[in-house]
């Protein structure tokens, strides 16, 4: 039985279509799907070509939580919830930027589980920068030039967002981990509540790299402690992907396009170096770095 | 004649798979079924859902479905056995003099 | 049973007794009290199958209602002013998805300057989204639509967002008797929901699909179509009323001593004025007849053109305006009677909560019969703007 057909018009190399499969596998398509305007949506729900095989909607590009939470309470009242989960698939920017309605589903706690699929920027436009654009990056609206070295401004912690709002389960992954995606979503399943998942989406378009380098790229922005994996419920740290040596950022960041203008100047440099004190950062904050 | 129009512009589940990508790309991926050990992860990696382990000859092999393989390389690059190479369609094998 | 209530109640507890699943909604004067009541009685267990949501905006309120409609909910919302506006985007896109959502307007003016009281301009604003609009002019009438909307938006060939237009404060706060529905006659004749296409795991469908230039087109001109149908079903059901409730609320029309020479034309709560002031100009022998818009959208073109086909001359009364043109009822029904010949006189007034005492708007129209009074704003203080 498949969830999510062949024959979707996702890039070859999709970070996303990866984690897309996972997510939906995990649930045995016992879900609905939410999915507000972006890369997603616009390769898989095209009139007449949808690649969806469970029940899908996308309203608009601002309003995915709250439509989902319409779901989930009308499926209590009418008395079938058991026909699945009500789980939100969006983008970076349908997330953190123009989604408004997310802080209300957090809020009321309905039962639905949000995953954000981070590929870093709107992609599906031609990669502008949105606030899950990591610091540096170079996107057509944060371009690299004299005065400006890419996005100026760390990610939004969205993370933080959630357990601050009391989400009673909270967790980072990467498209480029599916028994890790499966494991958590299985989990956010199990308990009730609005659920926060974020799941980090190398874009081989965006990026600029290659569908080959897809599954290394990723696994650096992990070594790296860029992209900490973690896991919170009830607002407790459980788990953290604990890395054994970190590397340094620029192994991860010099075999991107995105970030490849930071290389040639001192200025890009002074970037790199933020760049690594925001990995620093985070495997402090987590204790990423496995104790020898 | 008139078309058949869906209210709402509902759409029925799954017809993107009539809808074949495996000419998009300039490579296809190959299973070595000798080096296949069916450990099925090329299966959760593949973004297109076209490789799949099947028993082909009493064995459980991975198998590329190149109707939809768009040749990105992600299911050799996570390959632990080395059993899946990428190849360069024929259409694109050229003679250079 | 016939009892003094609110404009408030008088929706409320009509919405109620259509049983609802999901009502969602965000506090605005003046529109509030509405899902207060419907707050106490979801608090007190008073209504079955239904979940009472206060959501963090309008524009969540109504984005919960597209998300439940798709799930085979019946659905109610309550807004105005603002946040009608705020709620437009996804208003627009549940009339592209066919949700029959229910929302009950209550007339409020637009910012800025800021006024929480009465014109029309906001659902004015909504008038091309593909929502049936009907004005209602007291709140036994606002009573009666709420089953009525219901039955025609959830019709199979009609599936579009219904938007009960009341006007705030005049109706909304003001007590009126109103002969309160009893569950069995709303049960008899409206039908519980069973949509016949539904977000479903055991029938799995695409809600919202994008449409590129080569079939878009046909979802406009399936909704133009539906808008259509909808007149048709909407005389029926208005008929079917009648029957069931003893209330006759006319068609899309009423029209009051339609062989007058001369007609005034308007929507809301107005209208209960104007059937004063048709009276005694009458009675000064003044030959003049009254139009009471009940349905904006559907523009019922072909009833007014012929209720209209001997009028000489034409009296809109407008509540709201289309800034750089005039008062929005006038320019529909110019268009609507396009190639007829009675001289057409538009007035803009009441803006904002502007009072419209009787005798001003009676002199107006008598002034206007006798080719005293030009089209335009009235009642408001001639001035210089200046540049503080």
């Amino acid at each position: 039985m498949r969830f999510f057909g062949r024959g979707h018009g996702a890039c070859p190399g999709c970070g996303l279509a990866i984690a897309v499969r996972n997510i939906l596998e995990a649930l045995e398509g016992k879900c609905f799907v939410v999915n507000p305007t972006g890369c997603l949506e616009i390769i898989s729900s095209q009139y007449g070509r949808n690649a969806w095989g469970v029940p899908y909607i996308h309203p608009l590009f601002d309003n995915a939580a709250a439509v989902a939470c319409g779901i989930s309470e009308a499926l209590k009242v009418l008395g079938r919830e058991d026909e699945g989960e009500v789980v939100v698939l969006a983008g970076d920017g349908a997330t953190a930027d123009i989604g408004l309605t997310l802080h209300g589903m957090f809020d009321r706690n309905h039962d639905v589980i949000y995953i954000c699929l981070d590929n870093e920027a709107y992609q599906n436009t031609g990669h502008q920068q949105s606030a899950l654009t990591p610091l540096g990056e170079a996107t057509t609206t944060t371009p690299a030039g004299k005065l400006m070295l890419g996005k100026i401004g760390r990610k939004k912690d969205m993370v933080a967002i959630a357990l601050a709002h009391g989400s009673p389960y909270v967790a980072t992954s990467s498209a480029v981990l599916p028994a890790d995606i499966r494991r958590k979503v299985k989990k956010a399943a199990k308990i009730e509540g609005a659920k926060y998942i974020q799941i980090h989406c190398p874009c081989v378009t965006g990026w600029g790299i290659d569908g080959k380098d897809v599954v290394k790229v990723g696994n650096l922005a992990i070594e790296t402690a860029l992209y900490p994996i973690v896991e919170f419920e009830n607002g407790k740290l459980l788990t953290v992907r604990k890395v054994k040596e970190r590397k340094p950022v620029e192994e991860y960041l010099k075999i991107q396009r995105r970030f490849r203008h930071l290389f040639t100047s001192p200025e890009g440099r002074k970037v790199i170096e933020e760049i690594q004190k925001i990995a620093d950062e985070n495997a402090l904050r987590y204790g990423i770095d496995l104790k020898k | 004649m008139k078309i058949r129009l869906n209210i709402g512009a509902i759409s029925e589940p799954l017809q993107s798979e009539q809808f074949k990508t495996g000419d998009w790309g300039t490579e296809w991926s190959f299973v070595d079924r000798e080096k296949c050990t069916a450990c099925r992860v090329c299966e959760q990696f593949c973004p297109d859902g076209c490789i799949e382990v099947k028993e082909i000859e009493g064995k459980e092999v991975a198998v590329v479905d190149h109707n939809y393989c768009k040749g990105c390389g992600v299911c050799a690059s996570v390959c632990r056995y080395g059993a899946i190479k990428m190849e360069l369609k024929e259409l694109f094998k050229v003679d250079v003099c | 049973m016939k009892k003094v209530v609110r404009g408030f109640y008088s929706v409320a507890y009509a919405v109620k007794l259509c049983k609802p699943n999901i009502i969602c909604a965000y506090p605005i004067t003046p529109q509030t009290e509405i899902v207060e009541n419907l707050a106490l009685m979801y608090a007190n267990g008073e209504l079955e199958n239904c979940k009472y949501i206060t959501a963090e905006s309008e524009f969540a309120a109504a984005s919960i209602l597209v998300g439940a409609s798709a799930a085979g909910a019946r659905t109610f919302t309550a807004t105005c002013s603002q946040g009608l506006i705020l709620m437009s985007e996804v208003l627009f896109n549940a009339a592209g998805m066919r949700l029959p959502i229910v929302i009950v307007n209550t007339n409020r003016a637009l910012s800025a300057p800021l006024s929480i009281w009465n014109d029309l301009q906001d659902s004015m604003a909504l008038r091309d989204a593909g929502i049936i609009q009907v004005y209602v002019e007291n709140n036994q009438e606002a009573h009666d639509m709420v089953p009525q909307a219901y039955k025609i938006a959830e019709d199979k060939r009609v599936r579009l967002p219904f938007m009960i237009c009341m006007d705030g404060y005049k109706l909304t706060h003001a007590y009126e008797p109103v002969d309160l529905l009893d569950q069995n006659v709303v049960d008899s004749f409206l039908p519980p929901y069973s949509p016949e296409v539904y977000l479903t795991t055991k029938k799995p469908v695409a809600f919202g699909c994008y449409a590129p230039p080569h079939i878009y087109m046909e979802f406009r001109v399936a909704m133009q179509r539906a808008m259509e149908r909808a007149k048709e079903i909407m005389e029926k059901v208005f008929a079917d009323w009648a029957e069931v409730s003893g209330r006759n609320w006319g068609g899309h029309l009423e029209v009051v001593y339609p062989d007058s020479k001369n007609f005034v034309i308007a929507m809301g709560s107005i209208v209960g004025l104007l059937r004063k002031v048709v009276e005694e100009l009458r009675n000064e022998g003044i030959s003049v007849g009254l139009v009471k818009l009940r349905t904006f959208r559907p523009f019922p073109v072909q009833e007014l053109r012929k209720s209209l086909e001997n009028a000489e001359k034409i009296i809109v009364i407008d509540r709201s305006v289309s800034f750089g043109y005039e008062g929005n009822l006038s320019i529909e029904l110019k268009s609507a009677l396009y190639g007829m010949s009675p001289e057409v006189i538009s007035f803009i007034l009441g803006l904002g909560g502007r009072d419209v005492p009787k005798d001003f708007l009676k002199e107006l129209v008598k002034n206007a019969i006798l080719g005293k009074e030009k089209s335009g704003f009235k009642g408001f203080k001639e001035f210089e703007e200046v540049i503080p």
